[in-house]
């Protein structure tokens, strides 16, 4: 194992270094309270613009993610009650247009990937015993870009120009030609906004797993979700450039005049497909494999027994995301490529059973292996499983190019879609929810409540969603406004509006769950599941140090080490390292998590906040196109980055000041 | 029961040590999806040349002379920002300072004579396909130069300043690695631009 680590650079001896302060520091003891003072935000609005903790950013993540998808919801249902019946005018088609493309756009990129992105700033540092995330500041910068890209894409909604051209947003019709109103422009500046923030959030995943877990814990002790959001990270470095280069290039189309989509002037609408879909594919993949990961370490606290193939679950997470990147041609299979492109695209697609079922069948035997304790999380993991194989079926159905040619742009793809994103998604997620709410709040949920919700959403999306296959089958394209009598839909719609409303009620019963817990719920103690995994051996809420001591990790399991007595070591909780010299936290190397160095944790501070704005700012510019203030907020931007970036002795980025040239 | 475990520790480096710091890290993620994006813009090159009907590029062959010699400068930039890295690690600060000093003229160098380049082109961004494609990719290549300017504009104050030393240079190396990425990718931007055609 240790040949395949990466080897520190030599550090000369007269670097800089100490050796850590070991001991124990148990609640209320000196070494403790420093910590405490140390890290703690101020209160306060200052404290709240301010703030660089993880857990703060984390649940703002998921406060706003959620806020999305309730918006987005109203949408479906504003659609569903337009669909309910024949020849109905609540809706005007442009209106229709505006809303399923709204509705899209906020679940697919403002609520599916930002939330799972909340779990795992939350939960990443105190998966992986440390402090915080490699970039405590990248990580607020990245909440703020996502909140402004979130707020900038809804802009002109309430004047009735919102994006309207779906939310693969395919030229020409979204090309200056046809769509002259702001609706496109708005989308796609605020696409390559969005991108920013992924980006810099995937940065900060990848760094964080490699350099920032607690010693002992390997690479092969890392908890799955860890390998679903580092695998989604990795994925979005490298194919998010394509989506923000497509809507950039687009908006130049747009408003400067160039001719890349232009078919006119040599332009190719193909190429649109392309860059979307180089980057659609994994994205799919990118919303899903860190939900599957919350299963994956959730479900087993519930089976009471370890997962049931860890090693086969880590290598399906990535195996999916590989074959994953060479899919995308799946999605144009009715564009008249060559046939060799669709059967080797087609062979890819199918090829993704494999992996996928090796997840099923991991989680089947955990199941059937353990003894489920059916509190409301399971259910949540459970329905999981049920609403991943219906959704995986339909997709390898479509993966068939013929079946595809019959099948695409019907109510069929839109079934498949949701089976996949809300069965694999939002199922996890609320069930994620139920199972670390005492972690994020002190307090447990109430599980009658949690019964009641489970039940209504899980019968409610079915009632809602299976039909569609039907209406699918009977012809019924996607993203009509209306229909006749007289196609013999009627029916299939009503029934699917009536499921909608009730998978809406079952939304709306957690919500009010989460409320009310919130004020009155039980009070949670450390570890009230008996969960194995190190989240669960910090106080709830955790303290804002998450560990007073760094733990010392010596199995995939730290808490259930001596029910499983695998033999080996023990994890050490108690005792480590303290490193409570300022905001310090150890980092690690990248396979064996050896001790590598201490590293300097930033203070709060104002300017991730600033330099998002400023950011955002630039982008409301080339909207408006206000050269001039584009031009300025680029510059106070730049300004607010090379204060960000300017190396502080405090963070021991500088030579120390004997040992400067200077003075 | 066995026991916990207790690690032997060694003296550890605190802070930014030069590789091992999360800046260096955090770099090559950077650097990793910004190579992407020249990727995929050459990606839109490629294969808009394959469909379409177009002369390509509409003026005949590029002349290599102008570019030619402009590609040597920024390379050498590149030489010069070595310079000044090995003189950080010998704790020669007038290395560095010269070898910044230099890299910035270098690098100004290679965007004046890009703007002369690019004025010389009889055709613009909106005059035809080929254009739009050449103007974008290389103003994503010159907004790159600029900003790799800037970064070592910064590197030369804080250079000025003795913020750095043999032991404290992690942002040296960091905004090194950005200063040659943004030279390496102009070899590919060259290669598909002006030496395809050729092929």
């Amino acid at each position: 194992m240790a040949s395949a680590d990466i080897t520190p650079p030599r550090i000369d001896d007269d670097f800089p270094a100490r050796l850590p302060e070991t001991g124990r520091a148990p609640q209320g003891s000196d070494i403790e309270r420093k910590l405490a003072a140390t890290w703690e935000s101020q209160p306060g609005w200052r404290g709240w613009l301010s703030t660089v903790d993880h857990k703060a950013v984390g649940l703002r993540y998921i406060v706003t993610s959620f806020v999305f998808l309730v918006i987005g919801g109203i949408e479906a249902l504003i659609i569903r009650i337009q669909l309910a019946q024949p020849d109905q005018s609540v809706l005007t088609p442009e209106q229709y247009n505006q809303l399923f493309t709204m509705h899209g756009v906020t679940m697919i990129f403002l609520y599916s990937l930002p939330i799972l992105s909340g779990f795992s700033n939350y939960l990443w540092p105190l998966l992986l015993g440390s402090r915080d995330m490699a970039f405590p500041r990248l990580n607020a910068f990245s909440y703020w870009i996502f909140l402004f890209a979130g707020i900038f894409m809804y802009a002109s909604f309430p004047i009735g120009q919102a994006p309207n051209g779906g939310w693969f947003n395919y030229v020409p019709f979204s090309g200056p030609m046809y769509n002259t109103g702001p609706n496109i422009d708005v989308f796609a500046l605020g696409m390559v906004l969005l991108g920013i923030s992924t980006s810099v959030g995937s940065a900060n995943f990848v760094v964080t797993l490699f350099r920032m877990r607690a010693p002992g814990m390997t690479i092969n002790r890392v908890p799955i979700l860890v390998w679903g959001t580092l695998t989604a990270s990795v994925a979005n470095l490298l194919v998010v450039p394509s989506v923000s280069l497509a809507f950039f290039l687009l908006w130049l189309d747009r408003q400067i005049g160039t001719y890349f989509f232009d078919v006119a002037n040599g332009g190719k609408p193909l190429l649109w497909q392309h860059l979307f879909w180089i980057f659609g594919h994994p994205w799919v993949y990118a919303v899903v494999l860190p939900a599957m990961g919350i299963v994956s370490d959730a479900l087993p606290t519930f089976c009471r027994r370890p997962l049931v193939g860890y090693t086969a679950m880590a290598l399906a997470t990535m195996a999916t995301m590989l074959i994953g990147m060479e899919v995308w041609i799946h999605h144009m299979f009715a564009t008249g490529l060559p046939t060799v492109a669709l059967s080797i695209f087609g062979a890819a697609s199918m090829a993704i059973t494999i992996p996928s079922s090796v997840a099923v069948f991991s989680w089947i035997a955990t199941i059937w292996l353990g003894r489920p304790v059916f509190k409301t999380p399971f259910l949540f993991f459970a329905g999981f499983v049920m609403l991943f194989v219906i959704g995986g079926l339909s997709g390898v159905m479509t993966a068939a190019v013929p079946l595809d040619w019959q099948l695409n742009e019907t109510y069929f793809i839109v079934a498949h879609l949701h089976y996949v994103l809300i069965g694999i998604n939002v199922f996890p997620v609320v069930g994620g929810i139920y199972y670390w709410f005492p972690k994020f709040t002190g307090r447990m949920m109430d599980e009658k409540m949690g019964k009641w919700s489970f039940w209504v959403m899980f019968i409610g999306f079915n009632v809602g969603f299976f039909p569609m296959h039907w209406a699918g089958l009977l012809g019924m394209p996607r993203r009509i406004y209306t229909y006749s009598s007289r196609m013999g839909w009627d029916s299939v719609n009503m029934i699917t509006t009536i499921g909608s409303f009730a998978f809406a009620v079952g939304v709306l019963i957690f919500l009010v769950n989460v409320a009310v817990s919130l004020k009155r719920g039980a009070r949670a103690s450390e570890n009230p599941w008996d969960a194995a995994t190190l989240e669960w051996a910090t106080s709830s809420p955790p303290p804002p140090y998450n560990f007073a001591v760094i733990p010392t990790v010596a199995s995939r399991h730290p808490l259930w080490e001596d029910r499983l007595n695998e033999g080996g070591a023990r994890s050490n909780l108690t005792e480590g390292m303290l490193l409570a010299d300022g905001r310090e936290t150890v980092s690690t190397s990248p396979i064996d998590a050896r001790p590598m160095a201490i590293f300097k944790m930033p203070e709060d501070s104002y300017t991730p906040f600033f330099l998002g704005l400023f950011i955002s700012l630039v982008f409301v510019g080339l909207l408006l196109h206000w050269w001039l203030f584009t031009a300025a907020s680029a510059t106070a931007g730049a300004i607010a980055l090379a204060t960000w970036l300017w190396p502080r002795e405090e963070l021991a980025q500088r030579a120390t000041t004997q040992g400067a040239t200077h003075g | 029961m066995a026991e916990p475990v207790h690690l032997t520790y060694e003296r550890l480096p605190v802070g930014s040590a030069g590789k091992i710091s999360g800046g260096w890290w955090g770099v090559v993620t950077l650097i990793v999806t910004e190579a992407c994006l020249f990727g995929y813009l050459l990606f839109c090159f490629f294969y808009l040349n394959s469909q379409s009907e177009q002369e390509w590029p509409p003026d005949g062959l590029p002349g290599l002379l102008i570019p030619g010699i402009n590609t040597v400068i920024l390379l050498s930039s590149s030489v010069c920002v070595w310079v000044a890295e090995r003189g950080i690690h010998q704790d020669r600060a007038a290395w560095t300072i010269l070898g910044l000093v230099a890299a910035l003229v270098l690098g100004t160098c290679f965007v004046a004579i890009q703007l002369i380049e690019w004025s010389n082109k009889p055709y613009g961004m909106t005059t035809d396909l080929y254009g739009s494609l050449y103007f974008t990719i290389t103003g994503f290549h010159m907004a790159h130069v600029v900003i790799g300017l800037a970064v070592l504009l910064l590197l030369l104050v804080w250079a000025g300043l003795g913020y750095f030393d043999s032991k404290r240079y992690a942002a040296m190396t960091i905004g090194g690695a950005y200063w040659h990425f943004v030279d390496v990718v102009w070899l590919f931007v060259f290669s598909s631009l002006y030496l395809f055609p050729y092929i």
